[in-house]
């Protein structure tokens, strides 16, 4: 088995992409994602990866030179957050229907503007319909996990999708946890070798990729990106049962905490499910039934299993880290509610949370447990659409 | 007595965010000189930049437009052709110029909008922590260059002014020096006539300014000065490229 390591986030994703040993990483440094190409190009140049580091000048040229390194048939991956992901958006389009399955370290940061270095989840949450996987992880040893799992899931015959490991800035990527490191071999021997079915140059026939489809078959491509997008479901839950038997490590498209006899719950993503865990702990040890779930798998939406998993719940909170600005919910809200839509009738509520880097610590989130348990004690809603912890 | 120092009016009575011995405090000093010479604190607009720049609305006495990584030659057109009659400028590193913000920097170039940029070049991305930038000298050690720029595997540094001084839109474009004070005065003069230029509607005026880093060059601000004169300007010769009326 592998060895235990104190590393950051960062770190962590670093030595598991130096452990995968990709073909081509291109990069360009953005904070709090900077120390894992950074600490990726020690390693090229201590000639401890075969890689083509590539630190380019933009994040619109890193996505654009992972998509030309993944059509000639390269294992690709790189890292970005907040403003390099929103210059990366145009490629990201492309990167998905394209098929390429790059993968991508998405730390995430606040979107400018105003500009802010610290953590909210409103950089990824900007690229959710850009035909990427998202997983998102709680600490440093899931960022590690889902990165080497990313690469399976990705190269998936039936997926062949880009993935996202997104995890907190600073709060995951940077502080230091002791974790868990797979052998190298293991890994190796666990994401393969990448075998694309089309590629440039490839000896089977000519290819063209990325050609502009016009009305005629764009709508069948779209469709076929569809459909891999729900494949992708199932390959991952494969993958993950694979990586369960390979490390002891068990991961589903949620983490379900307490949730067996839960009456309230709170749903939410990465981190802050640390910090709502304490609480929910401490509320259980005065009999409350309290529970909390934490989406690992943001694309493809797990609606089902989510349907299942608060159906008959007396009331659910969902904390999104990033507005909608839509005039009804964040985007985890308005995903949440729309697939219980007809399936089940359970009260939710929204609090949006945590916005630049603003701390949530466990009084907030005893906030957000009360409310919950007034719902449920009185049937009644005073507000759906609220702010955690605001100056107002 | 007679006065012989004050803080220029244009430069806010505040304490800087750089490091010690960083140039970036001396090129912001050299601006509101010129802006309190030139009698245009009042009438002037300033880009801000993404870089150890971004806090540059702190310092300047002038009304502030704070910009995305790279994209302040086209806000500052924005901003130029709405209020011609006012004074526009730009004040941005190598990453955010020479990197991400190439094709604008061209393009606003190309087009000879009458904008004025002052271009820091420290041959290094400061504020995410000490990354090769393209400006950065063959050999330089730098976080994503361990063992120094390898220009086979890297590339060459890019020459801004050189590249810039081909375009038929630019009515003048310097590379100056912060190292000494002869140079510094120098810089000084330049940054003067390129703001002139702009009163006078002449076109786009950029300044490259060789700058230090010391903080990310891992030198002394001493040894940084002695490094900027022994390895940037070799690389990066001072003088005016485009001087057009
Ligand atoms: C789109 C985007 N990509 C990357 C960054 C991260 N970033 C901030 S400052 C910087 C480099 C700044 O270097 P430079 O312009 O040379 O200025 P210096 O800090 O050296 O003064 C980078 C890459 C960003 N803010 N936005
Ligand atoms: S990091 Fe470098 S450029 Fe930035 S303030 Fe410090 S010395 Fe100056």
């Amino acid at each position: 088995m592998g060895k235990r390591d104190r590393l950051s986030g960062n770190e962590a994703v670093a030595v598991a992409m130096r452990q995968i040993n990709p073909d081509v990483v291109a990069a360009f440094p953005i904070t709090p994602s900077t120390e894992v190409p950074q600490y990726f190009a020690a390693f090229a140049n201590d000639g401890l990866v075969d890689t083509e580091f590539v630190p380019v000048e933009s994040e619109h040229s890193a996505m654009s030179a992972c998509i030309g390194a993944e059509a000639a048939g390269a294992r690709t991956m790189t890292a970005t957050s907040a403003n390099g992901l929103a210059y990366m958006w145009e490629m990201l389009y492309i990167a998905a229907s394209s098929r390429l399955p790059i993968v991508l370290a998405a730390v995430n940061r606040a979107l400018s503007g105003p500009i802010n270095i610290h953590n909210d989840h409103s950089d990824t949450m900007g690229a959710r319909d850009s035909g990427w996987v998202q997983l998102y992880g709680e600490t440093n040893q899931e960022a590690y996990d889902n990165f080497i799992m990313a690469v399976k899931i990705a190269e998936h015959p039936d997926v062949c999708l880009p993935v996202m490991d997104c995890y907190d800035g600073f709060i995951t990527s940077h502080s230091v946890e002791v974790i868990e490191l797979l052998d190298d071999q293991d890994v190796k021997n666990f994401v393969g070798e990448y075998k694309p079915k089309a590629y440039l140059n490839n000896p089977n026939g000519k290819v063209s990729m990325g050609p502009l489809d016009m009305p005629a078959y764009y709508f069948e491509h779209k469709r076929q990106q569809a459909e891999a997008m729900k494949n992708a479901k199932r390959v991952i839950l494969e993958v993950s049962e694979e990586f369960y038997k390979l490390t002891g490590r068990k991961y589903g498209l949620f983490e379900e905490y307490k949730m067996e006899d839960a009456e309230v719950a709170i749903v939410l993503l990465n981190s802050t499910a640390g910090t709502a865990k304490a609480v929910v702990d401490e509320l259980r040890s005065k009999g409350v039934k309290a529970g909390l779930i934490k989406i690992r798998v943001f694309r493809p939406f797990p609606v089902d299993e989510i349907v299942a998993a608060l159906k008959g719940l007396k009331a659910v909170a969902v904390m999104d880290k990033a507005d909608g600005f839509n005039g009804a919910g964040g985007p985890l809200f308005t995903d949440i509610t729309s697939a219980l839509y007809g399936k089940a009738d359970v009260k939710v509520i929204n609090y949006i949370y945590g916005l630049g880097g603003r701390d949530v610590r466990t009084d907030d989130i005893e906030v957000v447990y009360d409310e919950l348990l007034k719902i449920a004690e009185t049937g009644s809603v005073k507000s759906v659409y609220n702010y955690l912890g605001i100056k107002e | 007595m007679s006065k012989l120092y004050e803080r220029p009016k244009s430069l806010c009575d505040v304490p800087m965010h750089y490091c010690p011995g960083c140039t970036h405090g001396i090129a912001h000093r050299l601006i509101a000189e010129v802006m309190d010479e030139l009698g245009i604190e009042g009438e002037t607009v300033g880009v801000a930049p993404v870089g150890c720049a971004v806090f540059a609305y702190d310092y300047f006495e002038c009304d502030m437009q704070e910009a995305a990584h790279g994209r302040a030659p086209a806000v500052a057109t924005g901003i130029k052709r709405v209020i011609p009659d006012r004074i526009v400028f730009t004040y941005q590193g190598d990453g955010d110029l020479a990197a991400i913000g190439t094709a604008e920097t061209v393009h606003a170039a190309a087009r000879g909008e009458n904008i004025t940029v002052i271009f820091i070049n420290n041959a290094i991305y400061g504020m995410t922590g000490g990354q090769m930038a393209p400006t950065s000298l063959p050999g330089q050690f730098t976080q994503t260059s361990p063992y120094g720029r390898d220009v086979k595997k890297q590339g060459y540094p890019v020459r801004i002014s050189e590249m810039l001084s081909t375009l038929d839109g630019p009515s003048y474009i310097e590379r100056v020096s912060l190292d000494s004070v002869p140079n510094i005065n120098n810089a000084k003069k330049a940054i003067k006539k390129a703001f002139q230029k702009q009163i006078d509607k002449k076109g786009f005026s950029l300044v490259e300014v060789l700058s230090t880093c010391p903080t990310n060059w891992g030198l002394s601000p001493v040894e940084s000065m002695k490094w900027l004169k022994d390895n940037m300007i070799p690389y990066y010769p001072l003088g005016v490229f485009k001087d057009v009326d």
